[in-house]
């Protein structure tokens, strides 16, 4: 029993997330089939969302269901609507291919890696403006409209940009998929 | 409750959470399964009765109430076939992952003021975030069952919710807007009293935008006439016709666990959540029932059993709602895609917006809104009934004492 009685709740959690987090985030590049390799991907970006509800910032893993997961529902339609001239199609993956995404992830490795040793302690306590968990949403949603409580600037700025370069992606994306004059057969679905 | 597990009992702290964990998701599971079979059976006889038959009668007495458990054990017994030609990872999985995220959102589904699995701060937004990934078990089924049907049946669905998401989520600002939270707690909270305090009366723009919520949740999740991924006389069964047995049983907890939970958000962000349309019980059952023990009112079995009751009023309610989907299925044809496209873009989105921007606008008048523009105070008070399954309730009696419950009358 005092084996089992030290064991806390929040990092048996943290290690179940994190192991499926990077378990399926492999699982994504290692497959073949881009529909699995999307309902991986889903799982990956499940497990972050579980992360950040175990860290208590539950409007952030909201989000990330929201946009990531969700995000991802739609480009499996799309490699589900693009790739399905054969059935199940699959992706083979070049050497050079595999040299190069070796060499960006594992740049981004080292630079991770580097933030992680950077922290002088991980168990600090958190800022007094975050203790109270319930006003964290009002808070992220004060500092996006450029009020912050703690003092610092705002993100009206940044949030604009982000706004404005997505209603531009918005409009290529649309000017991308719009029906082609020459091609009629696709013209009657509407989407 | 972990706190009392670990002092009463003296559980270690990981086993008092987990014991915790598992009464909370055994009493939701036992919800959603018993929902699906009550609501199966229910729907069977509504469509009986729309179609002037009978529906089951044999098994289980005269209202053939245990049919759905009969054709259970069927479905168990029933042969698991997977397909030659099928993705068979994806297909094995598919249904466990609609039937994941449908329940997962009820985790955040309040049942009465406290009653919550985890009080999420902001508990609509992650209700909606879940709600849209049961579309991810019915497109991996499609595309992972190898046959055209499924396919044309998974597309379609994809098509379907991705667009219906965007009016459902422009509905459901409304009450958000009203009631200045996201918090489902808080939002049900707000309405207690007269049926006047509920949200769908607060302004007409509620009232309207409820009708299109209700629109775009039968279509989110999936129910005629809405049905094109199902589509059984063009489609045979859309992306469930490969499957069989207790696979295919859970597409269908699915969605009627789906159906029963925009019900209750419903519920809870228009009709007033687990508050009755007259407040008999806190004003006169509750102290009725102190008069008569001797206890205070605010003791923990009195305010347990006026939980109890807002729970029961929620599930009425709830159910109401999903008797209402059938009533709907059973008597409006199914639509073509372009029409339930032409429904989402042309008529739901514009509605609304409009009423959106009505609420917003009716947010600014004065008089209408007693409730306080400025949201931020009630931050901390808010947190500090996190865990407490019978806090809360003082204040919406300070609330309704204050008066500051009755702003839907005025309008």
């Amino acid at each position: 029993m005092t084996v089992l009685g030290t064991i806390h709740v929040h990092t048996l959690f943290f290690f179940l997330f994190a192991m499926s987090t990077c378990g399926f985030a492999l699982a994504v590049a290692m497959t073949s089939n881009i529909v699995r390799m999307a309902f991986f991907l889903t799982l990956s970006l499940g497990s972050t969302a579980g992360l950040f509800f175990l860290a208590g910032a539950e409007f952030v893993g909201a989000m990330q269901f929201m946009i990531y997961v969700g995000g991802t529902l739609v480009l499996l339609i799309f490699g589900v609507m693009l790739t399905a001239q054969s059935r199940f199609i699959s992706m083979r993956t070049r050497a050079g291919e595999w040299v190069t995404t070796l060499l960006v992830a594992g740049a981004f490795l080292l630079i991770l890696l580097y933030v992680a040793w950077s922290v002088d302690a991980w168990t600090a306590a958190p800022p007094a403006h975050r203790a109270a968990d319930g006003s964290l949403t009002t808070q992220i949603g004060l500092a996006l409209s450029g009020v912050r409580l703690d003092g610092g600037t705002g993100y009206m700025l940044p949030f604009l940009v982000v706004s404005v370069h997505l209603l531009v992606v918005l409009l290529g994306a649309g000017y991308l998929a719009r029906t082609k004059r020459r091609n009629r057969c696709v013209s009657d679905v509407h989407g | 409750m972990v706190d009392f597990l670990c002092e009463t009992l003296g559980l270690p702290g990981w086993m008092a959470s987990t014991v915790v964990a598992l009464v909370q998701c055994g009493l939701l599971l036992g919800l959603v399964a018993t929902g699906a079979l009550v609501f199966i059976w229910g729907e069977r006889k509504v469509a009986g009765r729309i179609q002037d038959r009978l529906g089951p009668t044999r098994v289980g007495g005269a209202f053939g109430w245990l049919q759905s458990l009969a054709d259970g054990i069927k479905l168990l017994a029933k042969e698991d076939i997977t397909p030659k030609d099928a993705d068979w990872l994806l297909f094995k999985l598919a249904p466990y992952v609609g039937f994941t995220a449908s329940f997962c959102a009820w985790l955040a589904m309040p049942f009465a003021d406290g009653w919550v699995g985890e009080r999420v701060n902001a508990g609509v937004f992650f209700v909606i975030a879940i709600l849209g990934l049961e579309v991810f078990g019915v497109i991996l089924a499609g595309y992972a069952s190898g046959s055209k049907w499924s396919l044309f049946g998974a597309m379609r669905e994809a098509a379907q919710v991705v667009s219906y998401e965007v009016p459902l989520g422009l509905c459901v600002v409304v009450p958000v807007l009203i009631a200045g939270s996201m918090d489902l707690i808080t939002i049900g909270n707000q309405q207690a009293g007269w049926f006047t305090n509920w949200i769908i009366f607060h302004d007409p723009a509620a009232f309207a935008v409820f009708w299109v919520y209700f629109t775009c949740a039968v279509a989110s999740v999936n129910r005629a006439p809405f049905d094109l991924a199902e589509a059984e006389s063009e489609l045979v069964a859309g992306f469930h016709t490969e499957y069989s047995g207790l696979r295919w049983s859970f597409f269908f907890m699915a969605e009627y666990g789906s159906m029963l939970l925009v019900s209750a958000l419903a519920a809870i962000l228009f009709l007033g959540g687990w508050n009755g349309p007259i407040p008999i019980f806190r004003e006169f059952i509750l102290p009725g029932l102190a008069s008569i023990t001797g206890w205070p009112t605010d003791s923990g079995i009195l305010e347990y059993v006026g939980d109890l009751a807002g729970c029961a009023n929620l599930i009425a309610k709830a159910a109401t709602g999903v008797i209402l989907m059938m009533w709907v299925r059973w008597t409006l044809p199914r639509l073509r895609i372009d029409q339930v496209m032409a429904t989402c873009l042309k008529y739901c989105v514009p509605l609304a917006a409009v009423c959106f921007l009505f609420a917003t606008f009716f947010k600014l008048v004065p008089s209408a809104n007693p409730m306080p523009l400025n949201r931020l105070a009630p931050a901390a008070e808010r947190t500090a009934v996190r865990e407490g399954w019978n806090a809360g309730a003082e204040r919406v009696r300070d609330r309704v004492d204050a008066g500051m419950g009755t702003e839907g009358s005025g309008q």
